[in-house]
Parts: structure tokens; sequence; C-alpha cells
């Protein structure tokens, strides 16, 4: 007897369907997968008997042949156990076989019987949705991840035999836990602005830097403050929109972070260690799994020390940063990972770090080789450079400067204002125009425009720099609700460009 | 008493009017190749007698009023000098067709104290150190650069710099000059009060802001005509010991101040270039001529102040800071002083994020004025003159 079960496989962040074909035939007992799965599919056959004859069902003793279709997708993981199993129950007559036609299974399974919980379920139902089935029947505790789902029915199970019931028709499943709201979820330590003393330079530089999705720079000696600063970058950034929520929700289930959560309701902040290969930040593998890039997708990438991380993983995040996505091509698969974040990134002043102070024991020389390790394509895309210096024992004394609170306020309203402006062109902030697109939408009084020619003619701005400047005096225009860009939001946006000082002795004769 | 006269004479202003009035003639008499410094020589009745004014133009000069002329210049802000006076250059006299009377504009209270601090006085028996800087308008890229690069120098080395302002070679001297708040004068061939070229009013402005002076010969207003360009580069001629030649084609006005530099024993430089250019072919010319080679601002320096000043000026603009323009507002300048004071950084000039907007926004005004530079590790350093030579 014949039977079909569909489920689906995960491929980049989304999810293709797979249908899962079961044949019974008499003969001598045999359980062979076919449809090229990787090992772990290869192994469901120890999982799925065990599993069947431990949920009370009976295990056919005749021939059966699993196919995954369509056979030239390759399919990894765990994630078909249940859909094998049901299909092995129902061509064995122990299911009926029409349910399944409407209905998908997604689930790993233990030995027991027991649904065990795997990555990828918003895709997967997301997948379900799109292909016109009724329902999905997935382990409990991914119920809420599923119902993100609109127009698809949820049915948690936490074994076998709680899945066998709800095909029946006997159970509805475990309804998917009710979802607390975002209160009760900040019941952990927030990072907050106010913590910070001090550093009111580089505070302005995060609200500036939050409020355009510009990307950001801190230089400073050891132990100042900078990863402490580029922490708090996500407590002012504008909330989530529920697309965006959806999005980050699917790419963390994907990855197989927070198992059991429902809705992300923060912006993600990624902090990999400078050690991190080209195919952990951007993504990769055998089959492609998203990198940190994806995972910073609509937060923020923090890059601590960035001098000390490889040339080749530097370079990777060219793509990334330029196109909001990353192409991942291994083989004959070609996986696209969205990755629109901030890059955070940290660096010292010079080798040891002190440049500026007398400790400091780098010769000019050190300093200018230290620097062109950082320069090139990825310094290029900084729009934002800022100084990070000790706070003064007075600093500690005084209270905070700001909150997150009213900081983020005033970024949504930047936010808000750049939304309105940029409507139809495609971008969403400051830091997304391109170069056609800054020379379109920046408005320039005829003052700004002579400081920013006096910057090009004295050297100091690059053609490069040139655009990047004009965008973030935008911002900054943006958060004071200018209606034009001036000269005092120019001076100050230029004040934050990255080529420090080098162009300043350059046409020195 | 004096033997200077303590206001503009009489005669030395009808000379002015005299050259407005007949600027027509004189321009026929540059188009039939008369030098036009022979011409500017002559006596009052003689050149009128050349540019054929007749009677009609004497009864004109007659009856027009030096005090209408000097009325006119201090409506255009103009302080006006006649050769009779303590506060005229005394070299321009070498030539005998020197101008009658100047007029002047210059950043500061007393504009004719400014040009005797920048060329010296009547009274001087050695005039500050001055060096003209000439070239082509159509300079090159290489050309400006090494221009804006003398100018600097010599400037931030206390040398004035003079040039006119016009485009190419000449602006580039006086810009290098400008961004150390060096002295400078510029020397027009329309009226003192009209930036030309127009494009160059930010410069124009800029000069007088360094402490710079602007001259002409010509009266406040004046649209200058073409004679009035070989006859404002006999002023700058005389007015410096030096000229350097930057860039020069064959056959240029560049070469003619060279020329009328000569003819008054003035030393003449010129800055070598490829042979195939013909940017350095009147400049390449001058050298095989015998013109000093100048290479950089030290091969300069050594011609305008000697070996000796050479290496005292580069001694002393090391620990002298660029003077901020005279036009700076008084937050700036608290600012500047601020960071002359030892806070040295952003965070010890502001402690929070909304001061350190303005002050951020003011401390790159500073920076793009050449005043201050970021070093590594966020410090603010003043610039010091010895940067630029």
């Amino acid at each position: 007897m014949l039977a079909h079960v569909t489920t689906f496989a995960i491929q980049g962040v989304e999810s293709r369907r797979v249908t899962v074909e079961v044949d019974i035939r008499p003969g001598l007992p045999a359980f062979t997968i076919v449809g090229l799965g990787d090992r772990a599919v290869r192994e469901a056959r120890e999982r799925v008997r065990s599993a069947v004859l431990n949920s009370g069902f009976e295990f056919p003793a005749r021939r059966i042949t699993v196919n995954l279709a369509p056979a030239a997708l390759r399919k990894e993981g765990p994630g078909f156990d249940l859909a094998i199993a049901c299909g092995v129950l129902a061509a064995g007559g122990q299911l009926p076989t029409e349910v399944l036609e409407r209905v998908a299974v997604f689930g790993e399974l233990a030995l027991g019987g027991e649904l065990r919980p795997c990555r990828g379920v918003l895709a997967v139902a997301e997948g379900a949705a799109s292909a016109g089935l009724e329902g999905l029947v997935l382990p409990a505790v991914h119920g809420r991840e599923a119902a993100l789902v609109d127009g698809l029915g949820v049915f948690g199970a936490s074994g076998l035999g709680e899945v066998a019931a709800i095909l029946r028709g006997e159970s509805d499943g475990q309804p998917p836990p009710r979802d607390d709201g975002p209160a009760a979820r900040v019941a952990g330590r927030v990072l907050d602005l106010a913590d910070v003393r001090g550093h009111g330079s580089p505070l302005r530089a995060l609200t500036i830097a939050a409020a355009g999705g510009h990307n950001l720079l801190l230089a400073g000696p050891p132990g100042t403050g900078k990863t402490m600063l580029a922490q708090r970058l996500p407590s002012i950034l504008p909330p989530l929109s529920r697309a965006e929520a959806i999005e980050v929700t699917r790419i963390q289930g994907v990855a197989g972070l927070r198992p059991g959560a429902g809705l992300v309701d923060e912006r993600p902040f990624r902090a990999p260690h400078h050690t991190i290969s080209a195919s952990g930040l951007v993504g990769g593998g055998g089959l492609p799994t998203p990198g940190e890039a994806t995972l910073a997708h609509h937060g923020v990438l923090f890059l601590d020390e960035l001098a000390e991380f490889t040339r080749p993983a530097l370079e990777a995040l060219r793509q990334p940063l330029e196109d909001g996505r990353v192409a991942i091509v291994r083989g004959q698969r070609r996986s696209v990972f969205p990755t629109r974040f901030m890059l955070v990134a940290s660096t010292n002043p010079c080798p040891c770090g002190y440049a500026g102070s007398p400790r400091c024991r780098c010769g000019e020389a050190d300093v200018a080789r230290y620097r062109r390790r950082l320069s090139g394509p990825l310094l290029d895309r900084m729009d934002l450079l800022v100084d990070v210096l000790r706070p003064t024992p007075a600093d500690f004394a005084a209270g905070p400067l700001c909150s997150s609170e009213h900081e983020r306020a005033r970024v949504v309203a930047a936010r808000e204002r750049q939304a309105a402006r940029l409507a139809g062109t495609g971008a969403a902030c400051n830091a997304h125009l391109d170069g056609a697109l800054v020379r379109r939408k920046v408005a320039l009084e005829p003052e700004g425009a002579a400081v920013l020619r006096r910057a090009y003619d004295r050297g100091t701005l690059s053609p490069r720099g040139h655009d990047r400047v004009l965008r973030v005096a935008q911002t900054i225009a943006d958060l004071e609700d200018a209606p034009i860009v001036g000269a005092e939001h120019l001076l100050e946006a230029l004040g934050f460009r990255q080529d420090v000082a080098e162009g300043a002795e350059e046409d020195a004769a | 008493m004096s033997r200077f006269e303590a206001v503009p004479c009489a005669a030395c202003l009808r000379r002015t009017l005299l050259l407005a009035m007949v600027a027509g003639g004189l321009e026929v008499a540059h188009k039939r190749r008369r030098p036009i410094r022979d011409v500017l020589a002559l006596e009052d009745d003689t050149l009128i007698d050349v540019v054929g004014g007749g009677r009609d133009l004497r009864e004109r000069l007659a009856a027009s009023s030096p005090f209408d002329l000097l009325a006119a210049a201090a409506d255009a802000r103009l302080a006006v000098l006649c050769r009779h006076m303590p506060d005229y250059p005394l070299q321009l006299l070498d030539d005998r067709s020197a101008p009658a009377a100047l007029f002047v504009r210059a950043g500061g209270e007393d504009a004719r104290a400014q040009l005797v601090r920048l060329v010296g006085g009547a009274e001087d028996e050695a005039p500050p150190p001055a060096v003209a800087i000439v070239g082509t308008r159509r300079a090159s890229a290489e050309g400006l650069e090494v221009a804006r690069a003398l100018g600097r120098g010599l400037a931030a080395a206390g040398v004035t710099v003079v040039s006119g302002m016009a485009l190419g070679i000449d602006s580039a001297a006086h810009a290098g000059a400008v961004a150390v708040g060096g002295p400078t004068v510029a020397v027009l061939a329309g009226g003192a009060d009209v930036p030309y070229p127009v494009r160059k009013r930010e410069l124009y402005d800029a000069i007088l802001a360094a402490g710079g002076a602007v001259v002409s010969e010509m009266p406040p207003g004046f649209r200058a005509f073409k004679w009035n360009f070989p006859a404002r580069n006999r002023i700058i001629a005389a007015l410096a010991p030096v000229t350097i030649v930057v860039e020069a084609a064959e056959r240029s006005g560049s070469l003619i101040t060279a020329e009328l530099a000569l003819d008054l024993g003035r030393e003449v430089a010129a800055v070598p270039g490829p042979v195939l250019s013909w940017r350095s072919r009147g400049t390449n010319a001058l050298l095989r001529d015998g013109a000093s080679l100048i290479r950089d601002t030290r091969d300069a320096l050594d011609l305008a102040i000697g070996v000796d000043g050479t290496a005292a000026a580069l001694a002393r603009a090391a620990g002298e800071a660029i003077p901020p323009p005279m036009t700076l507002e008084p937050e700036l300048l608290a600012l500047l002083a601020a960071v002359e004071d030892g806070r040295d950084s952003l965070a010890s000039l502001t402690p929070d994020p909304s001061g350190a907007a303005t002050v951020r926004a003011g401390l790159t005004e500073l920076e793009l004025l050449g005043l201050i530079r970021r070093a590594p590790g966020g410090r603010l350093q003043r610039t010091t003159r010895a940067i630029a030579c």
C-alpha cells in the first residue's frame, strides 16, 4: 500500500516542500530510504522503528521503501522523522491516508516516540501556508512560533501517539502556549544608555548611527567602554516592525536559536569573536547555514577589535554590506541569506592602544601600518568614526547623560521623517542611500554646499567620503527635524569622518 | 616739517582720474603693441597727447574733483595713498611708471598700516621680505600644488606673497599663504573693491581675513581693460625683490612680469617643468637664460631671505601657531583658545551629547581652516606654521 506525507526541507532561510512516499510490499522485511538524504536522514530508520514500536504501534514486518521527493533536492537533518513515521503508519493501515494530503507534519523523533524540537519551524509553517495546506503537526514546543503564520492550523504534539490521535481527528493537539507579551519577557536585565557615565561624544554618535542606520567605528584605548557602548545600541534602535520580526524569528528558527520562543521582539545583537572564519561570518557549509551577518539581520553586527579579524573574513563582509544579502553557492546549490545589519566595529587607535597619551610606545610608522591594515573596502563603509576616550572621575561622579527611552524616541521620529522622504525609493533609512539617491534626496543649503566644497578642496574628503558625509549630515538634520541640510549639520558630519588626519599632511610640500 | 604728505595730493589723485578717463585710448595703444609701461611713464600732458584726448579731455580733467575720488574710495572702504605719502612702498619708485596713487583694502582697522607691515613704506630702508609668485591661468594640477606649497611655505616663514589673484597659479599662491594665515598681497587690474575674477570672491575675503591686503592703482569700481593686466604686472614685479614663475607658456603675461622684474633689477626665479609641456616652455626658457631654479620652499626662502635667514625662519615657524583669521566668530575663537589651553579632546571640551554636536561642528570648522588637526587617539593639536614649510 502507498502513502504520501507532506513535509518541508530547509534551504537557506526558506523551506521547500518535500513529499515523503512510503510503499509497503510483501517480501523480506526491509526498510530503505532513498531521495538524496544525508546521514541524519538515513539514520531516521532506527529512530522511526523504535518510536513506532514504543508508541504502541506495529512496525510492518514487510518490505518498506521510503522516497523523499523531489529526488534531486538534498535533504538534511532529522526533521523528516515524523513524516516518515506517519507514512509508515498510514501505508500500513494504522492511520487514515486522506488527512495526510491536507496536513503537513514536521519534527524529530526520540526513540521513545517523543517529539524533539527542531530548526526552522517558522519557515516550514510559512511553506505549509503558501502550499495551501490546512494545518501543520509539529512538536508542541514550537506551537507559538508556527502560530505566527495566519490561516494555518497549528497542532502541537508531544509524541507520536498524540500525532496519530490528531490525524485520526480524535484530538486537536496542544494549543500554542499563550503569548505573554513583551512586558513579561523583559524580566532580564536590559542594557540602557543610562548606565553610561561620561562619553558625551560617543553617545551622540550612537544616536546618529541609530537614527540613520549608519555603520559606526569606535576607536579608543582598551577598557574605555567601546563594547559597553556598542551593546547598548539595540536599546535605542526603533522597535522591529511585524514583518521584520517575522523575518528575524524565521532566521533564528533556522539557526536553532531560542527554540520554543514566539515572535522575536528585540533587534538582534551579534558579537562574534575575532577568530571567526569567513563562512562563519557570512554563512556557508555543505548545506549553507546562516552566518553571523544573517543572524544580525535587522539588528547589529558588532566586530570587537576589528584589526584582529582575518582579512578573508572581513573581505567576505563586502557583499553583505553592499547588497543587504549574501548568496552562498555550494555545488549546485545557491542559497540567499538576508544581511541588512548595522555594522559596529571597535578598534584601538594604534597597536598598543594608547595613542595620544604619553603611555603610547608606538612609532609613527607603527600607527600608519596599523591603520593600513584596517583600511580598505570595509573601512570605506564606515559612515561614522568616533573616538572613545577614558571618562574622567568627574564623569563618574555626574549622573547619566541620557536614557535609552528618550534617545529611542528621537531615533524613531528621525526614522519616520526618513521613511516619508524616501518612500518609493526602496531605501528605508539614510544609510541605504546610494550615490544617485544621495544626490536626488539630500537637499543642501548653499552654506552647507560651501562647507563640503572647502573640505573637498582641502583634500580631507575622498569622492566616496563625500557621499558618506552627506548621508550622515542628512541624518543629523533629521534628528533635529530640519527641512534642509545646513552647514552646521555638515560640519558635525565631517567631524565623524573616518579618514582622520590622513588628508591633512598629504599636500604639505 | 616732514618730507611726506599726510593725505593724498591732488596731483596724484588727478593722475588716477586721468588714467580712468583715457582707459579706452590706452586700450588702443595697447592693441598697437605700445609697451604699456612706457606709456604709463609719460607725464599727464604727453599722455593726453598720445591717446589723442585734446582740449576736451583736458577740460574734463580740470573739472574733475580729486575730493570726489577720495569720497568714492571712502564709500568703497578703500584706503588711498599717493607716492608722496609715508605709507607708499618705497620699492615701487624704482619703476619710472610707478602708480601715482594706490587704493588699498586690508583686513583689520588700519589698511595703510597693514600695507606697510606687508610690503614696507616709504621710510623703510629694508622692506619686509616679499616674493611674487606668478604663472599661467591654465595651470596643471602639479603647478597648482607647487604654487600652493610655495605660498604656504613662504608665508609661514613670514615672507609676504605677492600675486595677482588671477585664476590658476596666482590664486593657488594666495590660497597657500592664506592657509597658514600668512602675509599676502593681491594686486588687482581693476578696482581694489571689485573681487576679480568673480570666481575668486571667497579667496578675496580670505586674503583680507588672513590679514593680507588687496591693492590697485585704478579707482574704486573700475572694470579692468586688457592693458590693465600688464600694468598690474609691473606693480607686482616692483613690489617684491624676488619674482618666481611657476608655470608659464612662451610669450605669456607671466613672462612679461618676469621681464619687468628683470628691468627693475629684481631677482627672477622659475620652477622647472617637463620640456615637452607648453606650460613649462616659458619657465624652462627663463632657467636657460639664467633665472634661479626653485625646487621647493627652501630654495625660495634662500633667495628671499638668504641661507641664514631660512634656517632661522624655519626654526621660528616650528613654534608659531597658525593665527586665526580676523573674521573668526567669537565662539570658534573661544573654542580655539580652549584647545590651546590644553583641553585637547572632545570629551574635555564638552561633557554632554548635545554639546558634543555643536563642539564637533566647531572643531571641524577649525580643522577646515587649518587651525587644528586631529592626531591619532582623538587628540586635537594646534597647527604650527612649521607643518607648512
